[in-house]
């Protein structure tokens, strides 16, 4: 199953390393990555896939979450499906 | 890949701008409950609910965890309980509603509908004791919703219903004062009814529908709103291709939210209803979308003309996006839910006669508006007729959702709470309907009915 992760908040260094870790860790596959900084907030959109994932979807929305706001940062998952059906005909 | 642009696009809409899967409602079919002894009836309903609906709400969570999309409501419609009811050997009908009640805890849905009755052209002896039963279920019952159904296009208005409704909102009003009279917020008369409406407190479960099915009910006004905010000044065209644009989008959601609800309940999905439903929050506002265009406060004129292309491009956007549309689908202008409706009823530019004008030209009707506590039945009454008249010849749904505030008058105010929000005491007329509504019978079916 392929998802969306994205992380939204102030830049900094390791930002990226970080996440990566954390989805290596749950044998989440990063299939995708594009980031941008603007004004000083960083933006980093990953496709993901999610097939081998250790955890439940619910658990691994809910480590990145806790692990985003420990660190000041806004971190989601969400099935790909959702943008596709919002923004594909 | 999706590009970023669209992703974050979607975040904002759910973030900031109140997007969300307003409802999912499982209907169940209670025909197969009927029974000559009450209690084994109520036993069945209890019994069949609790097995058709028991994982909904974990199915619902779960899926707004992986999609990220809040689903506000999960609900139960049933089929109207007098037609289930007229098959037991009792007078007393509120047993009914504490069944769908226990049932609706038990299942820990939000809301259950369909204590109801359709009485367009005439009442059975279970009708009557199902309207009957209305004020002391809505006040012993929590979150049960109840509805009848006085009027449609196909078969005229039944004015004794009409005349009895009155009474039975005064009555529900009167056992629910402690909380403002909040029986009458799920209580609601229907022109045109819809069998397959997943909104409450108007939901049941039509006697056409399948035993079980799932309906989802779309929201966004904050998506619309922050969508016509970068077209200020533009001309209408541009206004109504930017609001199919979006509703297009939000509709999307919904039928992957309800497909989705569907496969994995294995219950077959039925419609997706296409509705602009607010809530009280600031920036998830039906009538800031209404000023938006260009009105100083919802109310003024120009407000129909508004409305009516709002309702319109909701629906010409949302019906591509949907395998199936259905429910009420239009914007809905419940005053006491809507933050702009509020401020517009308290300053005195949004009238009764004005939302009146506005419910011929979207769904649904007058909906949780609150009058002052000593508006007589009849009163009542008689704005159940006119909205009932509106629905009947124009074909379309229209509904009555009144609360005579006990105690209250204009100028006060109503706190529900939560998604019911408050609403301001809004005047009505003070002039007598009485023998108007004391004539009874029927009021017939417009020509255009006989299409035959």
């Amino acid at each position: 199953m392929r998802a969306i992760v994205t992380v939204i908040g102030k830049d900094r260094v390791g930002i990226i390393a970080e996440v990566c870790a954390l989805l290596a860790g749950h044998q989440v596959n990063v299939l995708d990555i594009s980031q941008t900084v603007l004004q000083e907030y960083f933006t980093m959109i990953m496709l993901v896939d999610t097939a081998a994932c250790t955890a439940s979807f619910t658990e691994l929305r809910d480590c990145l979450r806790q692990a985003g706001e420990s660190q000041g940062l806004d971190i989601r998952v969400q099935r790909e499906d959702i943008f596709n059906a919002m923004h594909r005909i | 890949m999706i590009n970023s642009n669209e992703i974050l696009d979607t975040i904002r809409m759910i973030d900031q701008q109140h997007l969300d899967v307003r409802t999912v409602t499982m209907g169940i079919s209670l025909l197969d409950c009927c029974d000559a002894d009450p209690q084994r009836a109520c036993g069945k309903i209890y019994d069949k609910i609790v097995r058709s609906a028991r994982d909904l709400v974990k199915t619902g969570e779960a899926i707004e965890g992986e999609f990220g999309i809040p689903i506000v409501n999960k609900r139960i419609s049933v089929t109207p309980i007098a037609l289930v009811a007229g098959a037991s050997e009792t007078e007393d009908y509120v047993p009914f509603a504490k069944a769908l009640d226990a049932a609706r805890a038990e299942t820990g849905v939000n809301f259950i509908g369909g204590f109801s009755a359709l009485v367009q052209k005439g009442m059975t002896p279970a009708d009557e004791r199902l309207i009957a039963a209305i004020p002391q279920a809505l006040a012993e019952t929590e979150l049960v919703c109840a509805s009848v159904n006085v009027g449609s296009t196909k078969a005229g208005i039944n004015m004794d219903a009409v005349a009895r409704m009155g009474r039975v909102i005064k009555d529900t009003a009167a056992r629910t004062a402690d909380r403002g009279g909040f029986g009458c917020a799920k209580l609601v008369v229907f022109c045109n009814a819809v069998e397959d409406n997943p909104f409450m407190a108007g939901a049941f479960h039509g006697v056409s529908e399948a035993d079980r099915v799932i309906n989802v009910g779309v929201s966004g006004p904050g998506v619309v709103h922050h969508a016509l905010q970068a077209v200020k000044g533009a001309p209408f065209d541009v206004v109504a291709e930017t609001v199919k644009k979006t509703a297009f989008r939000v509709t999307r959601m919904g039928q992957l939210v309800a497909q989705e609800a569907s496969r994995r309940l294995g219950v077959p999905f039925g419609i997706v209803d296409l509705s602009l439903a607010p809530t009280p929050a600031v920036g998830d506002s039906v009538a800031r979308i209404l000023e938006e265009m260009g009105l100083e406060t919802c109310g003024t004129h120009g407000t129909t003309a508004a409305l009516a292309l709002l309702n319109d491009a909701v629906k010409k956007g949302g019906v591509m996006a949907s395998s199936s549309v259905g429910g009420l689908s239009g914007a809905f202008i419940p005053v006491s839910e809507d933050e702009g409706m509020i401020a517009a009823a308290k300053s005195g530019v949004l009238t009764l006669d004005k939302l009146e004008a506005m419910t011929c030209v979207c769904s649904v009707g007058l909906d949780m508006i609150a009058v002052p506590g000593d508006t007589s039945a009849e009163t009542l009454s008689a704005i159940i007729a006119d909205e009932a008249a509106i629905g009947m010849v124009n074909t379309k749904t229209t509904a009555v959702r009144l609360i005579p505030a006990p105690g209250m008058d204009v100028g006060d105010t109503v706190e529900f709470g939560g998604l019911l929000g408050s609403a301001p005491v809004m005047p009505v007329h003070r002039e007598s309907c009485a023998e108007f509504i004391a004539r009874g019978g029927r009021i017939p079916a417009p020509m255009h009915s006989l299409k035959n």
